[in-house]
Parts: structure tokens; C-alpha cells; sequence
């Protein structure tokens, strides 16, 4: 355990106080001051271009850039699934790349741009990949789709650009497969098990940008 | 995470002389593996240095035809380069049989160097590891050790190295270039980079306190066939249970190296000196002081599998 002595009731109390709160910090849309944990070391100005939208933040440096966008930024549609990049629910696109946002500091990402399921698009607007997604039932409980469907749009992009896997049998030929989608999707795991309907997602959108 | 201060470094020689002033700090590149062990308190740096901005992401050709690849060139660039892919096939096979997409996004050339153990009682901070606390004992010795390693192994420590990388880079005789907090260049041999446990295991490398790695450097390509092949519990995202990489030259001769079995990166001049005599003899030679526990013993025969298949793959296109 850390040094803090937590008893089973100041946690509940804990707990309850988050849960009353959690409405507001929800409403108030904008980035907000949070409170930072006890021996914080100093604050750090972190501006990121997240979803378009320049955003300024003073941060711990122990923030995780997944915590930077879901407690800073209230864009809570990137997930924290095992918080230790084995199951890719927190997938973003930083600097036109997939990365999980857990293992990395928002300090280190000082000046970047980040895309993240808000961004791609929205419930009026739909980015292809996630209509394709509804259309093939990609998902069941839906939990760690923000991640499967940030890391299929840059998937599909690492495939164009001819960057080889572990499946590619000739590293100069990438070409677009079942088998190379599978092998490319296996940082992002389903508990509900969609993956056969996830890589039917990715062969619509991929043959629409073909055609 | 333990609270902890953080700077960009804004030369190579800067952050070797901040990480040698400073007790506790420790460079940030990736940060793949350090952040996951810090959010465990495995590791607890008082102090962050980002090396990100050095500009030690660049692939380019040595004087004497080999390749210097850059400390922070991040696995997928270094798996896609072109001249790795036609000229070091081993390495780019090996990259992109490691981690997954994201991370292979995220990780760096020096970070996967030194990437630490994935022994799940390092992890588990109930158990005693003498390489996390020294001295408070092995729970991995008479534990469940079927990852774990059986060559390089002490009475201390049977961790095994997990990268696939470094397996490459070990047959291929890469050099680790580094700079010192004094400021002096050095080029460390691959094979006498990460050190064995002995009673020390939580000592992993031969880099000095402050010690930067700026580039790791190939020697002119090895003509032949170049293969990487990794055997573990899931087709993907997985590490090795056993791994072989190999160059097959079209003499007949060849040359091994082997991940998931050792305490660092394994090759032995024996195992290529009996390339032309077959799996068996290659697999004898590389497994000699084999040290195996009622778990991890299979890894022997899963050695002489993984290169009996090898051979015949090889066979089968010749």
C-alpha cells in the first residue's frame, strides 16, 4: 500500500463525494483545475491541439495524456481499460499516429495534436469508420470501441503507406488482408469477442477508399 | 506514481550531466515500459529527464557500409526503414514480432535495449525479487517459472530478457554508442551490453551512471536468408516463450541468436560453428549450461523445434 492510510470508510466516503460531483465536472464542458494529489511537485503548462481545438492545461506531470483528455478535458470518450497498454481502450492519434494514452505523460506531449473518437466524428456526422462499425455490429457493450475504431482509421492509413507487420510475407509487398487486420488489431482486445464483425468494418472502409 | 520533477533535456550532453547530478533521475523516451512500472512503484524516479527532442531519430549509413540508427528512432520506423527491410530483414522480422501496433509507435531503439523484465514476480510487488528490492530473495526460483530463463541464470535471479529486438541485434554484432556524464563517447558491444544476474540482478547493463545511448550502429549486412521466429501463447501481442533469430548463408554455414530463454539476448560461437550439422547440433551447442526448472524445461525442446523448422523452411525454399 502507499503511505496514505485509507480505511474502508474514508474510501466509501471517498467514492460517494466523486460520484456527487461527477455531474458537474461533466456539465462544466470546458477544461477545469483538478485537485492534484498529496506531494505534487510543481505544475506544468501543457498546450495540446486536441480534436482541432488549441486547449491550455496546467498538469501534474504525473498525468497520463489519457487522463489529460478524459479528467482535464472531459472528453471521456477515450477509455481506461487496464491503464497499462495491454487491452488499447484508450488508443488515441497523436501526431497522425496510434499510441496508447496511457503509458505516456501529457507533459511530453507539449505542442502536439491529438485526435480522439470525438474527433474523428460526431453523432451528426459520422467518420466512415464508425458507421461501418454500426452498420457490421462491431461492437456489443461498446467499451472499448473509441479505441478499436481510432486504431482501424490508423490502421488502414499504416497499410497504405506500406508499413509491413508480423503476418507480411514479403516486407516490401503490404497488401490489404484478413490476416494482416487481425495481426494489426491485436493491441485492442473485446471482451464481447466482435472481432470478426471489427475487421468486417475495416474491409467496408477500406474498399470505399479504394474505390 | 510517486511524485516526481520533470525537464526536456536540450542537448545529448546536458542530459548526461543532469542524470549524473542527480540522484534518482532517469531518461524518458518512450516511456512505454517505465511509466507501467511506475504507476507500480517498481520504479520511482524522483526526477524525469525527456529526452525526446535530441534529434536522435535518424537512420543513416556508416563510413564502413553499415547502418547508425538513431537512440529514439521508434520500432515502427526502424521495422519500415528501407534499407533495414532489404538489408537486415532479422531486425525488421523481429521489431514487428514484438508489442503491438501503438506501442511499436511509442517505443524507441534504446528504450527497447533496455526494457526490463517481464518475470511476473518482478511485477508483483508481494513477492520477494532481488532484482526489484536486492537481497529480499528469488520467488521466481521454486515459483511458476514457465516464461523464465534457463541460460545466464543465477541462484538470485532467472528473469528473462523480453525484447525481440535485441535478439536481432545481438546476431547481427550491433554496437551501443553512448555518452558519458563526463562527456566521452564510448561504443559498447551488444554481447557485452546487458550483463548477467549473478548476485547483482538488478544491475542489467553496462551503462554508467548519467550514461546516454545516442545510436546503436549495424556492421555491413549479412548476405543470406534472414528469419525470425517467435513461439508463444497467443499468434500476437505475446512474449516469446522461445525465439530464434537466424541469418542462413547460402554455404551451408549460419549464425543463431535466441530470445525468451536467456538472461540477456543469447548467442554462443558454438551454435553457429554447427550450422552445417542441423538443428540438433545447433540447438546442443546453444543450450549448453541449460539451466531449467520442472516449469520452464520444455523451452529445450521448443529450442530444437523452433530450429528444426527453421531448417526445414529453409530447405524448402532452396
Amino acid at each position: 500500500m502507499p503511505s496514505d492510510h485509507l480505511t474502508r470508510r474514508s474510501l466509501l466516503q471517498g467514492s460517494a463525494a466523486v460520484a456527487a460531483a461527477a455531474p458537474t465536472l461533466a456539465s462544466a464542458g470546458a477544461a477545469t483545475a483538478r485537485p492534484t494529489a498529496k506531494g505534487e511537485t510543481g505544475m506544468i503548462p501543457v498546450e495540446l491541439t486536441v480534436n482541432g481545438r488549441e486547449v491550455h492545461l496546467q498538469l501534474d506531470p504525473r498525468t497520463t495524456l489519457l487522463d489529460a483528455l478524459r479528467e482535464h478535458l472531459h472528453l471521456t470518450g477515450t477509455k481506461k481499460g487496464c491503464d497499462q497498454g495491454q487491452c488499447g481502450a484508450c488508443t488515441v492519434i497523436v501526431e497522425g499516429r496510434r499510441i496508447n494514452s496511457c503509458l505516456t505523460l501529457a507533459v511530453m506531449h507539449d505542442g502536439d495534436t491529438v485526435t480522439t473518437i470525438e474527433g474523428l466524428g460526431t453523432a451528426d456526422k459520422l467518420h466512415p469508420m464508425q458507421r461501418a462499425f454500426i452498420t457490421h455490429d462491431g461492437y456489443q457493450c461498446g467499451y472499448c470501441t473509441p479505441g478499436q475504431i481510432c486504431s482501424a482509421v490508423a490502421v488502414l492509413e499504416e497499410i497504405a503507406a506500406g508499413v509491413p507487420s508480423h503476418v507480411t510475407d514479403d516486407l516490401d509487398r503490404v497488401a490489404l488482408s484478413d490476416r494482416e487486420l487481425r495481426e494489426r488489431m491485436s493491441g485492442n482486445i473485446c471482451r464481447c469477442a466482435a472481432y470478426p464483425n471489427i475487421i468486417a468494418a475495416m474491409n467496408e472502409v477500406a474498399g470505399e477508399k479504394k474505390a | 506514481m510517486k511524485p516526481f520533477t520533470y525537464s526536456r533535456a536540450t542537448s545529448v550532453a546536458d542530459a548526461a550531466k543532469t542524470a549524473a547530478a542527480m540522484q534518482g533521475a532517469r531518461f524518458i523516451a518512450g516511456g512505454t515500459n517505465l511509466l507501467d512500472l511506475m504507476k507500480l512503484q517498481i520504479e520511482t524516479p524522483t526526477h524525469l529527464i525527456d529526452v525526446n527532442h535530441l534529434g536522435l531519430d535518424r537512420i543513416e549509413p556508416t563510413p564502413e557500409g553499415g547502418l547508425r540508427i538513431g537512440a529514439l528512432v521508434r520500432n515502427t520506423d526502424l521495422a519500415a526503414d528501407k534499407t533495414v527491410r532489404r538489408d537486415y530483414g532479422v531486425l525488421s522480422r523481429a521489431l514487428l514480432a514484438g508489442a503491438s501496433g501503438q506501442l511499436r509507435n511509442k517505443a524507441t531503439t534504446a528504450g527497447n535495449l533496455l526494457q526490463r523484465t517481464r518475470c511476473p514476480y518482478f511485477y508483483d510487488t508481494n513477492m520477494p525479487c532481488n532484482k526489484r528490492k536486492p537481497g529480499s530473495g528469488c520467488g521466481a526460483i521454486g515459483g511458476i517459472s514457465r516464461s523464465l530463463a534457463i541460460l545466464g541464470v543465477s541462484d538470485a535471479c532467472i528473469a528473462q530478457h523480453p525484447s525481440d529486438m535485441a535478439v536481432a541485434m545481438r546476431l547481427l554484432d550491433a554496437q551501443v554508442e553512448t555518452v558519458g556524464a563526463d562527456g566521452v563517447a564510448r561504443a559498447i558491444p551488444i554481447a557485452d551490453f546487458h550483463t548477467l544476474p549473478g548476485d547483482t540482478p538488478h544491475i542489467e547493463s553496462a551503462l554508467k551512471n548519467g550514461e546516454i545511448i545516442t545510436s546503436v550502429t549495424l556492421p555491413k549486412p549479412i548476405g543470406g536468408t534472414h528469419v525470425y521466429r517467435k513461439v508463444r501463447d497467443r499468434a500476437s501481442y505475446a512474449f516469446a516463450l522461445v525465439s530464434v533469430a537466424a541469418v542462413f548463408g547460402k554455404d551451408g554455414g549460419g549464425r543463431f541468436a535466441f530470445g525468451g530463454i536467456g538472461a540477456k539476448p543469447w548467442r554462443t560461437p558454438a551454435a553457429d560453428a554447427a550450422a552445417s550439422s542441423g538443428a540438433k547440433a545447433v540447438a546442443e551447442a546453444a543450450l549448453s549450461g541449460a539451466r531449467t526448472t520442472y516449469h520452464n524445461a520444455f523451452k529445450k525442446t521448443l529450442v530444437e523445434r523452433t530450429l528444426a523448422s527453421l531448417y526445414r523452411q529453409k530447405e524448402a525454399r532452396s
